[in-house]
């Protein structure tokens, strides 16, 4: 019996995926935004497996900031719903996806409760909202950086339902990330064949000039 | 077996889909590909159960494995999608652009297979019946949508973090394929909020009458 994933260190697996150019980018996609860097680990980011501690800890951390994520797209979705700037089938689309957000809120604040946690506070958030075309590339920014951030916790999860739950999320904001671009006249794959993620302290950032309080 | 069953013997297959995680991985994908054996010929399902009752004894390698398998498919599929779905412009653009992507996730997952040690799968020899671009378009929506869910599916399975973290950057573009598909169709690019697993044996079902 060969020596299985689990056995192989990550080292010793970066070492032997040196070879291939394919996986090289994959695993370099897994580091910062950068993407540059091999240092940074596929747990998501430079500080190890515990950067959503400011969130609690373990996987409620990880379902707390993921809640908070999904509070700042649906509240974003609904101010954009409300603007009167789209009208007809983009309208409908901008519902959907706000409905499916608050979908992820509830679901997220129920399996934080579940694992004994207290649910995250949603955050006050105010969006620029001065044209179609700028909220769209608002919408576009702001999914393809929540697949991202999705992404970058699937390896610090450790329950497996509650991986699984936050694989069921971040495939559907993949989703709403292509048909966005697709809206845009952008790439579906901005990344190409392999998606990027994002570090907390990169989707923080990014998320922070929007949050009021 | 309990009483139940016996007094009412048409609630058989609800108590089967209950006892089912009593059953080993093994039992899930003969069940499935039996279902699938009866649906499509018996004769059709040998070397596809061989290999997916392989790989419920495995780990991450065998995983790897059944994805490469998906992998295989779509790959060949928008491949040949090319000249045989006789696609219009824009079409050509997306099926360029996704066939690229298809066959880079089968060029990763092989050489995560050897590099793990493991020994990849060889392509199975597809069958895709369409002849124009709707037909494709409707084969890409169920592709691309089983695909997403394939690897959600599999995903909480994986051992090795380095092995998830290439999952779930697969994953991510699949389901990105899936909504422009589904856009093409004019279909809700998301028509869920949750992307729901599903297993090998219901993947086996979705995929085995593509497979010459």
């Amino acid at each position: 019996m060969p020596e299985t994933g689990s056995a192989v260190s990550r080292r010793k697996f970066m070492a032997l995926t040196g070879g291939s150019a394919t996986m090289a980018a994959v695993l370099a996609a897994c580091g910062d935004d950068s993407g540059t860097t091999t240092t940074t680990t596929s747990q998501g980011g430079t500080s190890g497996g515990d950067e959503t501690a400011q969130f609690g800890k373990g996987d409620i951390g990880i379902l707390n900031y993921a809640l908070t994520l999904e509070y700042l797209e649906t509240a974003f979705y609904a101010d954009v719903a409300k603007s009167g700037l789209f009208k007809g089938a983009d309208l409908a689309t901008i519902k959907k996806f706000g409905s499916e957000e608050a979908e992820h809120v509830a679901a997220l604040t129920a399996a934080v409760k579940q694992l004994g946690g207290k649910p995250a506070k949603e955050p006050k958030a105010e969006f620029p909202l001065d044209d179609a075309k700028s909220v769209l590339e608002l919408a576009g920014t702001v999914e393809n950086l929540g697949a991202a951030a999705y992404l970058g916790q699937a390896g610090n999860i450790k329950d497996p339902k509650v991986l699984a739950s936050a694989l069921a999320i971040h495939s559907v904001e993949g989703r709403h990330a292509a048909a966005l671009n697709t809206l845009l006249g952008e790439s579906i794959t901005p990344d190409g064949a392999f998606a990027k993620l994002a570090d907390v302290k990169t989707v923080l950032k990014s998320v922070e000039p929007f949050i009021v309080a | 077996m309990s009483k139940q069953d016996l007094i009412h013997p048409e609630l058989a297959d609800v108590h089967v889909v209950e006892d089912s995680q009593d059953l080993t991985r093994s039992d899930v994908i003969l069940k499935g590909a039996l279902a699938a054996g009866a649906v499509y010929g018996v004769g059709m399902v040998g070397p596809f159960v061989k290999r997916a009752l392989a790989m419920s004894e495995g780990g991450d390698i065998e995983i790897l494995n059944f994805a490469l398998t998906l992998e295989y498919l779509e790959a060949k599929f928008y491949e040949e999608a090319k000249k045989r779905a006789k696609p219009n412009r824009e079409l050509t653009e997306l099926i360029d652009l996704i066939a690229e992507d298809e066959k880079q996730h089968v060029e990763a997952l092989t050489a995560t297979v050897k590099q793990l040690g493991g020994k990849p799968v060889a392509e199975p020899k597809f069958d895709f019946p369409y002849s124009d671009a709707a037909g494709f378009l409707k084969l890409a929506e169920t592709f691309e949508d089983t695909g997403v869910s394939a690897y959600n599916g599999a995903a909480p399975s994986i051992k090795s973090k380095d092995v998830l973290a290439s999952a779930g950057a697969i994953v991510q573009v699949e389901a990105r394929h899936a909504a422009a598909i589904r856009l093409q169709n004019k279909q809700e690019p998301a028509p869920e909020a949750f992307d729901s697993p599903l297993d090998e044996a219901q993947v086996l079902k979705a995929v085995e009458p593509f497979i010459a």
